[in-house]
């Protein structure tokens, strides 16, 4: 059974998601329960899959072949079926998602009590991490495509899910036309490559992309597409109304599939196109789009009102310092300070990821105590909702990169690479960070502390099946806060070391050297 | 020249959905145009496919004389093509969908004034 | 909406019975002719649109359900991943019927055939799942985004 894991992780959601209909129609608790049971199992295969990468190197997997390690048919000499291959990088975005859906699904379970269509929700969600899961294992220029698309309409079905609001329908349609649009540019490329190469297979293509038009044309189409989906500016401006108005176990997956798309940018420069492209204004172009990204992320965070919005532009941010990193890894080449960009740009995600998971799960909490997001109607809060406020300041100092936190290590990798490139990007981060802590501390002072509003006497924590959730991510944030080198090392040292090989990717499909 | 007849209208297909999602003011326009995008990116794709004088790729149902690999047309692209518009009906179904569902909610649908979520 | 006159409605009913049967034979001939689940499948519900459009929403509403159509959906999506699941035993997706001799087993001949329908193994099945999927998913997309015409038409005004 071990060997089919590959094809496992993605069965399991997908068979989830298409019998929550009939299960539905069961009972809502055995609903629920059905729900919790897979999600675990999900989490399970993931972890084991992970460990499995771990000790024995990439995984293959071939859909429909006699052997699942069989990438090239004996008759032919290059790779035609759909192929899974997970490495280093794989399995640790494998862990942020799972990490992400786990904590979304066990959040979910108490905060929807009375809604209709529950089932498609659970549907939908299942199939959003089948999407997020797919793109993140699949060795396959279209199937990534697929992927890319199920997850984007299954996010976008879920963030205009509470229909009675009309904000959610507005950033509902505002991702799925943002995303279809990038998702066809990503078709064109594909096309374009498909064209050129006869070939879908990512190691095959990283194999024979030479440094042609075409292949610059497609590298820009993808990145464009790419970028668009992670969030970066100038096309930022649907990631603060999706997170900020879907239900917090939506946003978290939506940010598993933000995070996700800065993978596919991950694979796609540094496996298929790095060694044998030569744009030279790219990695420039890449640096200075993400130093805008996070200006317009700390500045766009100080003059909002609502909680979510803040957290959400935070949120822009922090995708720009991940950025940073991988324009900083551009410019000198996988080698030397650029290896030590790329490290924290892929910590980064992990970090940011769970630091802003916890951020939306603190806002759920405080909006269902209280019914209200707008900062200027809260306040005084840490008096009645102690646990809130405590998680929340974790998050908070994990967010702007405090020291005792986990997102002080990754963003430490990254100002001590750009310092390497150069002082002045190093220290437009640091500001950019401080201010980001000054404007948390605001937030943070005007939601939880100050004088008690009479109207919200009543607020109270949420009950403890929520909280573990919430628990487990401050947990998690304070681990790799104290014990950086153990994430380092376990984790995120693979997935450099995988992208550093690009040509361990290719002659594992291809064979070969 | 006449090959390359497809690629322009490619080309157009691109500009005009482009240029319909960018500057129309009317939901169901832009809806329009992300559909037109999606149809010049797939005509693109079955394009690439075409070979002259070739046949369809059905092995049990060729004409006498077919030589087998040569003229036969590239079955990859139009199964490309084809998940392309599979995918393509789901996200025209959910966008009308939720543009149902503002109409419902706004009574307009001009994308200037549906702007709730500004900054 | 005015009824729609004598004429649609009798071009419907004829009409309907052929395109019914092309589609179905568009989703069974998968896999020896253009077409397969997908396409057959929109076939049928296009068939079954028309009749929403001749003969209003009010009749088919009541003899279909939107709950109904998404528990054969389901069942149709079902299907297609437990075909997929049984090829386990070498792979995802393994075509586990093709050449065994069993239902749609059967090896085709080599060479200009007018095609067999007993062959391809899994692949009928799977069409046959999609076409299911398919025919709920894209009629359950027509009938509510109809029901929505209707109703705000009435509160408009």
């Amino acid at each position: 059974m071990i060997q089919h894991l590959p094809a496992l992780i993605i069965a399991l959601p997908l068979l989830t998601a298409f019998l929550m209909p009939l299960i539905g129609r069961i009972s809502p608790t055995f609903r629920k329960l059905f729900a919790f049971i897979m999600i675990f199992l999900v989490a399970i295969i993931g972890i084991l899959l992970v460990h499995e990468v771990h000790s024995k190197g990439i995984i293959l997997y071939t859909f429909g072949a006699p052997q699942p390690g069989e990438t090239t048919p004996s008759s032919l000499k290059i790779p035609v079926r759909i192929i899974f291959e997970i490495d280093g990088l794989g399995a640790f975005m494998v862990i942020v998602s799972i990490i992400l859906a786990f904590t979304a699904m066990f959040y979910a379970l108490p905060y929807f009590k009375e809604e209709r269509g529950l089932d498609r929700f659970y549907a939908l969600l299942f199939l959003l991490l089948a999407g997020i899961l797919g793109m993140e294992l699949t060795g396959d220029m279209f199937n990534f495509f697929v992927f890319l698309e199920i997850a984007s309409i299954s996010a976008s079905a879920l963030i205009a899910f509470c229909i009675d609001r009309s904000e959610t329908l507005e950033a509902g349609i505002k991702y799925l036309a943002i995303s279809s649009i990038g998702a066809l540019f990503f078709l064109l490329s594909v096309g374009l490559l498909y064209g050129e190469y006869d070939a879908l297979n990512m190691a095959m293509l990283a194999k024979s992309i030479s440094n042609t038009f075409i292949d610059k044309m497609a590298l820009i189409l993808i990145l464009g597409a790419l970028l668009m989906k992670a969030g970066i500016a100038p096309m930022h401006m649907w990631l603060p109304d999706a997170y900020a108005e879907a239900s917090p176990p939506v946003t978290l997956c939506v940010i598993a599939a933000t995070q996700a798309s800065m993978y596919g940018l991950l694979r796609m420069i540094f496996t298929i196109f790095h060694p044998s492209i030569d744009i030279a204004f790219l990695p420039a172009l890449i640096i200075a789009l993400s130093l805008i990204t996070i200006g317009i992320g700390a500045t766009m965070t100080l003059i909002q009102n609502r909680l979510t919005r803040a957290i959400a532009f935070a949120g822009v941010a922090e995708m720009g310092y991940i950025l940073l990193g991988v324009g900083t890894a551009m410019y000198a080449g996988i080698k030397g300070y650029g290896e030590v960009a790329l490290e924290g740009a892929i910590f980064h995600v992990l970090n940011d990821a769970i630091d802003m998971g916890l951020l939306f799960l603190v806002a759920g909490s405080v909006y269902l105590a209280t019914r209200e997001l707008d900062m200027n109607n809260l306040g005084g809060l840490a008096r009645r909702m102690r646990f809130t406020a405590i998680t929340f300041l974790i998050a908070l100092l994990a967010s702007s990169g405090m020291p005792p936190m986990n997102g002080f290590a990754s963003k430490l990798l990254i100002y001590e690479s750009t310092y390497a490139l150069n002082p002045i990007l190093s220290i437009i981060a640091i500001l950019a960070s401080i201010l980001m802590l000054a404007i948390f501390v605001r937030i943070f002072y005007s939601v939880f502390l100050g004088p008690e509003l009479p109207n919200l006497r009543d607020a109270r924590d949420p009950p403890v099946l929520m909280l573990i959730p919430m628990l487990i991510l401050s947990i998690l944030i304070i681990f790799l806060g104290i014990f950086p080198s153990y994430a380092i090392d376990k984790l995120v040292d693979p997935a450099v070391r995988s992208l550093i090989d690009a040509k361990g990717y290719v002659s594992a499909v291809i064979g070969g050297g | 020249m006449i090959q390359n007849l497809p690629y322009i209208a490619v080309a157009l297909l691109i500009i005009i959905g482009l240029y319909a999602t960018i500057f129309k003011k009317n939901l169901i326009k832009i809806i329009m145009g992300i559909t037109i995008l999606e149809s010049g990116v797939n005509l693109f794709l079955i394009t690439l496919g075409y070979r002259k004088g070739a046949v369809a790729p059905i092995y049990t149902n060729l004409p006498e004389g077919t030589k087998v690999p040569q003229s036969l047309t590239f079955p990859v692209p139009q199964a490309l093509t084809l998940t392309s518009i599979v995918i393509g009906v789901a996200v025209l179904a959910l966008m009308l969908a939720i543009a149902v569902q503002i109409y419902r909610k706004y009574r307009t649908l001009d994308v200037t004034k549906i702007r709730r979520l500004r900054g | 909406m005015s009824e729609p006159s004598k004429i649609v409605k009798t071009i419907a009913s004829i009409i309907f019975p052929p395109t019914m049967v092309f589609g179905i034979y568009v989703i069974l001939h998968g896999h020896l002719t253009p077409g397969g689940g997908f396409q057959g499948g929109a076939v049928v519900a296009s068939a079954i649109t028309l009749l929403l459009v001749a003969f209003g929403t009010a009749e088919i509403a009541r003899r279909l359900k939107e709950s109904h159509l998404s528990v054969i959906e389901s069942i149709g999506a079902l299907g297609f991943i437990s075909l997929a699941l049984l090829g386990l035993t070498a792979t995802f997706f393994y075509n586990f019927l093709a050449g065994s001799g069993f239902i749609f087993g059967r090896i085709p001949p080599f060479g200009s055939n007018p095609g067999d329908m007993n062959t391809a193994g899994t692949l009928p099945l799977m069409n046959i799942s999609v076409g299911l999927k398919v025919i709920a998913g894209l009629f359950a997309v027509v009938l509510v985004l109809a029901f929505v015409a209707r109703s705000k038409g009435g509160g408009k005004r």
